[in-house]
């Protein structure tokens, strides 16, 4: 079972108490915006097979919204983070290249 | 076969089974060719599953291409084709869907004697249950819809379902049976023999069905795609169709494009055999179930998906025990079943749960996907609509609304009602 450390509460939660929230760090894009930005902020997704950086909500837990970067081919957890960083910490990106070295990187 | 300019193909019949009964039979023979790859052909579609092999099939027996390969990593019907819990129903909700389900659901009627080949095709029926009162109004609605659409189906009391399906326990408490959306022509088929079949009438009309080859790379030119690179080398094509489901990210990045998919785990589970019990497929979607009694005996559960991205083809413990625990209480004979196997399907779901079959940015590449949890009852409709939008370079009639340019237009085909979980 997916089990993931809520950086909030800090506490090891497993799946069930999760709700899964779908890619991470996604540019909005708002009435100005062109026909293109606004399809790929709504349905374009990187859907990686590997590291993929999710939006995951403490559900039943304290109810926050954070942010965790997974492995979908093996379902190994690097690790996780606040919802309000703009991009995943340097230390996890780190700790991932350690794992997977040839990983072209999160953007 | 009759027509055949490709491997040699024995017709099977009833007189094959005596002759071969008589000689041990010792006598039957490889159902398709297994060729080396030739540098060069006119469309080769990446993906043996039943999507892309039905593709190759139409492009073959509707127009006349036939100098064809269809490349897969693994082996045929290996990934969701064989993976499913073989439903096959057209009760959908939009006019696209509903024709491109329907045309599917009529094809199978006669796949068997098309393909000569047996693929148990059985319209024993398919209820799809209410057991909410959104459900019924919602199934009231997708029958009315039906209706117009030439699809036939009929809402039907409790004790109708009841009738047609004695171990439902209708009563609840907690999931009554309200009713159900009943097409009496929907069923299952033996999903290996969807696959078989067509990759046998295809390798029969010359085309080449090359398994255990990976695509590594796609090239392209100014013009458009000009071919493939795989584990067994270079294959030149200008004209290629990917039909990978849960995959079609990581082909459509190395042809440098994106799609509007997130690939998911899907499950299913099959009990230990037991006397027939049940003749008609049930589905529950309020509980995420649905079920059916194979001919083994095998009652076929199929659960719901995880809602985070998943490659691992196995899904998360909690959904199994989700729909077990539901389908107990609306089938309470089930509670001293074993289970036997429980697996999982990568399935490729789009923004609106209905699929893509369309062009893409790169000129000759064109697209099967986003069949999500219910691509297998689609099999036949989707070769036959794939193989017209390559043959033409344009969409036809049943390809149409599924181009990929309506997730920038705002034309969805929603069918996150129909399709929900148990599709």
């Amino acid at each position: 079972m997916l089990m993931l450390t809520c950086p909030y509460c800090g506490i090891k939660a497993d799946e069930t108490e999760l709700t899964p929230g779908g890619e991470a760090h996604l540019t909005r894009f708002g009435p100005e915006a062109s026909d293109e930005d606004f399809e790929s902020y709504l349905f374009q997704r990187k859907n990686p097979k590997g590291v993929h950086f999710e939006r995951w909500r403490h559900a039943y837990g304290c109810g926050k919204w954070f942010l965790a970067a997974r492995d979908t081919a093996t379902l190994e957890v690097f690790g996780t983070y606040p919802a309000q960083s703009k991009a995943p910490p340097k230390r996890l990106l780190t700790a991932i290249r350690r794992k997977r070295p040839g990983w072209e990187g999160w953007e | 076969m009759p027509g055949s300019r490709g491997f040699d193909v024995k017709r099977y019949s009833v007189f094959a089974i005596a002759r071969e009964a008589l000689r041990w039979h010792r006598g039957w023979e490889r159902a398709w060719a297994t060729p080396e790859p030739k540098p060069e052909y006119d469309v080769v579609i990446v993906g043996g599953g039943g999507h892309g092999l039905a593709t190759a099939y139409y492009l073959g027996k509707n127009h006349g291409i036939t100098n064809v390969a269809v490349v897969e990593k693994g082996w045929l019907g290996g990934g969701n084709t064989g993976r499913n819990t073989t439903i096959i129903r057209s009760n959908y909700l939009q006019d696209p869907s509903a024709a491109i389900y329907e045309k599917a659901r009529s094809l199978y009627e006669t796949m068997s004697q098309d393909l000569n080949m047996n693929v148990m095709f059985s319209p024993r029926g398919v209820m799809m249950l209410a057991q909410t009162e959104h459900e019924v109004r919602g199934y009231k609605r997708t029958e009315m819809a039906n209706a117009l659409q030439g699809v036939k189906t009929e809402f039907i009391g409790p004790e109708r379902v009841k009738e047609l399906c004695p171990i439902i326990h209708i009563e609840g408490p907690r999931y009554p049976v309200l009713g159900a959306l009943w097409q009496a022509r929907g069923g299952t088929a033996r999903h290996d023999a969807v696959a078989w079949g067509y990759a046998r009438a295809c390798s029969a009309m010359g085309m080449h069905i090359l398994q255990n080859t990976e695509v590594t790379g796609i090239t392209r030119d100014a013009s458009g795609v000009t071919g493939i690179e795989t584990s067994r080398g270079r294959i030149a094509t200008r004209k290629l169709g990917l039909v990978v489901a849960g995959h079609s990210g990581q082909l459509a990045e190395m042809a440098g494009f994106r799609l509007p998919i997130e690939s998911l785990a899907l499950q299913a589970l099959v009990s230990e055999p037991i006397k027939p019990c049940m003749d008609v497929v049930v589905m529950a979607n309020t509980v995420h179930g649905y079920m059916s009694q194979s001919d083994k005996g095998e009652m076929v559960i199929g659960g719901g998906t995880d809602g985070f991205n998943n490659f691992t083809q196995r899904g998360s413990f909690h959904h199994i025990e989700e729909t077990v625990r539901a389908l107990i209480e609306t089938f309470p004979m089930l509670s001293r079943l074993k289970m036997l196997r429980q697996w999982g399907g990568i399935v490729d779901m789009t923004g609106d749960r209905s699929p893509i079959i369309s062009t893409t940015p790169v000129p000759g590449i064109f697209v099967d996907c986003g069949w999500g949890t219910g691509g297998f009852k689609a099999i036949p409709g989707s070769g036959w609509a794939m193989a017209e939008l390559m043959a033409k370079g344009q969409p036809g009639p049943l390809a149409e609304a599924f181009g990929l340019s309506r997730f920038r237009e705002g034309r969805f085909i929603d069918e996150s009602v129909a399709a929900g979980v148990a599709h």
